[in-house]
């Protein structure tokens, strides 16, 4: 090889070392950071262990809210088919309403309940966010749409 | 009578779009006197969609609710100066805001391009013509802003409460301008690549455009984060959400293709590597545009949506990128890369620079596209959340952050280490100092802090350092006020971008290390104390707006006892909406805001009970959106420079027929 081609080897086989790290780095954090959305259904079939991580999403059921002193507040999510206990202590965002659509983030407790540590509610009343609703149609739907909504 | 108007105004403009693109079809068969259209149309295209755009306005101010968007986005008691934003307030009306925005970065280039090359020049226009086509016929196709609605509601729907706001008139056409105002740099290189070279002089001539484009991007990226932080009422000034993401790649790709088109022009090299970059920059402005008009996003941003709209707009987006990429491919080796320089030199720091911006941008486009992607692929519904982000980002900006005080020591072609580590080791110094004594005062010490706030110093003592030696230098026997206010624009402005930087990295090293955050339950009387700061909550009354009602916080802030001032937060109900909006206090600060905000009544049925009330401590949060401005500041600045006005001048009075050549 002449000097020139060792260079170039050389200046390649770097570019191609920095890009693959990038990759391999970013493909790792976020593997570690991607949170899937459940339906209370879905959280009942998959059979979610306690400690997992990830998106309670439904509609707040009616009459379900209780304050339990302090600003901790429960609560319970469905999709009109299964239901799930949430836990959550601060302040719930402006649209938070019974009948009202919700994603909430965090984990699953030892005792079934999600344990929430952010509560979003969607900024328009009229409008229900994509997966949320997928995820309740898939909730309801029969036998043959697999009853895993993510 | 008037809408109809506008509608056909709009018509008009598409018509003259694709009369401002035939240049291309002239060269393509020969016929080059057919490329006088460009200009004439140009201006003809910018009257007519000011035209439309006008009567639209005209339509929000007289309260027309016989237009289908006026009903929607517009109500009796909306106050006039929102009227004239909600013409901007939702899609139909974005698009038009687009196009006119278009229009006008246009007829600039038709009005100020004068100089170039008649060819080239016309292929500019006819390449802009060919963005115009896409999004005149996009708003008419299938969201035409004048469609009437009859009989026609007595009373409106109303504007979005979210978008009441100051932050949103101004947010929108700042965003906008900088995403059109890549066009101009793309459409600069789709031109080169058709010539099949990239001379200096016309790099030359993008330079400005691209500042200014990227200028206004900036902007309105930080007036984005700033509404987001005293609206949305979260105390939070980035989110990393999808759309955010969208406005911020084009800034990456943009801020990577101001620093190659300097390589370009100085030194001739990067040639391929600058025609990329302006292609790419405005392509993630349309996946931008994609993303937050498509609805394919669960955001803020995304309200009605409609699937038409997001194929149309997907089509033209891969037939956007997808030719530029095909001509590329085609025509980028002819244009070659230009010159050579060494392993140290300024070319190499630019070039690390554009490397790291451009990985940086890449994740974040991962971490934005991968919900889509797996979506699609039917294997769930997941989110990407900041800290996704935050792994990969930060540690790419580090470097760039270095390189920032390296840059401008190291020479062109050849750069000597010794050299730069010798001018440079005050700069260190300082680093160390600021890095050491501010977390000392705030009696917390953690290595990102140190870090951060080291980068910080280093940047703003660098540049001090540069200046002081570039002065030292070109003084020639003045004094050295004189010599240094003399220095060349693009100079003064690309150091005061970068101490924007230092100061925007200062905001966010400090309110992430120290800001402080409490919820908490408050009856009316008692109080709650963050970072030392006491707020007293004396309950809440009922006040009226012009179109809202609102549960008003009466708070007494005190420090040390010692009354400060009021603070009156508000939970609003707009008589159109059943959504609340939360209206935070905030005492802003140099060194640090505080901030309050309501949450909700504990009992719905007692407003004149409980309270769940949160409160901030934020310091330095303001830098972040002033180091933001500093950094537009500095774009404008060099825009401004002589270097581009004495040669467009002198290349003016060249005649007209020996350009042609």
């Amino acid at each position: 090889m002449s000097p020139k081609q060792k260079r170039r080897l050389l200046a390649i086989s770097l570019i191609v070392l920095g890009a693959g790290t990038a990759t391999a780095l970013a493909l790792y954090a976020l593997s570690g950071n991607v949170s899937y959305l459940y339906s209370p259904t879905a959280v009942r079939d998959e059979g979610l262990e306690p400690g997992a991580r990830f998106r309670l999403g439904g509609v707040v059921l009616e009459e379900s809210i209780q304050r339990q002193g302090g600003l901790k507040v429960g609560f319970t999510v469905t999709d009109r088919v299964n239901e799930h206990a949430v836990f959550y202590e601060g302040i719930l965002p402006d649209l938070f309403r019974e009948g009202q659509s919700v994603i909430a983030h965090g984990r699953l407790r030892e005792d079934g309940v999600f344990e929430a540590d952010k509560v979003l509610a969607k900024h328009d009343e009229t409008y229900m966010p994509k997966e949320v609703m997928d995820a309740m149609e898939r909730a309801r739907g029969d036998g043959a749409s697999p009853a895993k909504a993510y | 009578m008037l809408p109809e108007l506008g509608h056909f105004a709009l018509i008009l403009a598409l018509l003259l779009s694709a009369v401002q693109a035939l240049p291309l079809l002239a060269s393509a068969i020969g016929r080059p006197a057919w490329r006088a259209v460009a200009a004439p149309a140009a201006v003809g295209q910018f009257v007519f969609v000011a035209l439309a755009f006008g009567v639209l306005t005209w339509a929000f101010v007289v309260q027309d609710f016989s237009v289908a968007y006026v009903a929607q986005n517009s109500n009796v008691d909306l106050p006039w100066y929102y009227r004239f934003s909600a013409v901007w307030g939702a899609h139909e009306g974005s698009l038009v805001l687009w196009a006119l925005i278009l229009a006008g970065w246009t007829l600039a280039v038709a009005m100020l391009g004068g100089h170039l090359p008649e060819r080239f020049a016309a292929h500019v226009l006819a390449v802009m013509g060919l963005v115009s086509i896409g999004f005149l016929s996009f708003t008419l196709f299938t969201s035409n802003p004048f469609t009437r609605l009859l009989p026609a509601p007595p009373d409106g729907v109303d504007l979005n409460p979210l978008l009441q706001d100051f932050g949103l008139i101004v947010h929108p056409p700042m965003l906008y301008a900088g995403y059109v105002g890549f066009a101009v740099a793309f459409a600069f290189a789709i031109a080169a690549l058709l010539e099949g070279r990239l001379e200096r002089q016309w790099v030359r001539w993008a330079r400005p455009w691209t500042n200014v484009a990227w200028a206004f991007l900036t902007l309105g990226i930080a007036l984005g984060s700033w509404w987001a932080y005293y609206e949305l009422g979260w105390g939070g000034w980035w989110f990393w959400d999808p759309v955010e993401n969208a406005s911020f790649m084009p800034w990456l790709a943009g801020t990577a293709l101001i620093h190659s088109l300097a390589v370009t022009e100085k030194r001739g090299s990067f040639k391929n590597w600058t025609v990329l970059l302006a292609i790419s920059a405005f392509s993630l402005s349309l996946l931008g545009t994609f993303l937050v008009r498509s609805g394919v996003l669960t955001s803020v941003h995304a309200f009605a949506t409609d699937p038409t709209r997001g194929v149309f707009i997907l089509i033209f987006l891969v037939a956007v990128i997808g030719s530029s990429l095909a001509l590329f491919a085609w025509r980028a080796p002819k244009v070659g890369l230009g010159g050579r320089f060494g392993l140290v030199s300024r070319e190499s720091a630019l070039l690390t620079n554009n490397v790291l911006l451009v990985v940086a941008c890449a994740t974040v486009l991962l971490g934005t596209l991968y919900p889509l992607l797996i979506d699609a692929l039917g294997a769930g519904k997941i989110s990407v959340g900041p800290p996704y982000f935050n792994a990969v980002f930060v540690p790419v900006m580090i470097p760039i952050l270095f390189l920032i005080g390296v840059g401008p020591f190291a020479r062109w072609k050849e750069a000597s280490i010794p050299e730069i580590a010798r001018a440079l080791k005050w700069a260190l110094a300082a680093g160390i100092i600021v890095a050491v004594a501010l977390p000392l005062i705030y009696g917390q010490w953690s290595a990102l802090t140190a870090l951060g706030l080291f980068f910080a110093g280093w940047i703003v003592a660098s540049g001090v350092l540069n200046f002081a030696e570039r002065v030292r230098q070109t003084r020639a026997g003045r004094s050295i006020v004189a010599t240094a206010f003399s220095q060349p624009r693009s100079f003064v402005g690309m150091h005061i971008a970068h101490i924007g930087v230092a100061v925007f990295v200062v905001g966010v090293t400090m309110v992430s290390s120290f800001q402080d955050e409490k919820d908490v339950k408050l009856a009316p009387g008692e109080s709650v104390d963050v970072a030392g700061y006491h707020f007293t909550f004396h309950g809440v009354k009922a006040v009226e707006g012009p179109n809202y009602v609102a549960a008003q916080g009466v708070f007494d802030l005190s420090v040390d006892g010692k009354f400060v001032r009021k603070m009156n937060p508000e939970k609003r109900n707009y008589h159109s909406s059943a959504m609340p909006m939360t209206e935070a206090a905030i005492d802003a600060g140099l060194l640090r805001d505080v901030y309050v905000s309501l949450g909700e009544p504990i009992d719905r049925d007692k407003p004149e009970g409980e309270w769940a009330v949160r409160v901030y401590y934020k310091p330095f949060v303001d830098w972040i959106w002033g180091g933001c401005v500093l950094m537009a500041l500095g774009g404008l600045l060099a825009m401004l420079d002589r270097r581009y006005r004495v040669r467009s001048r002198a290349a003016a009075i060249v005649p007209a027929g020996s350009q042609q050549a």
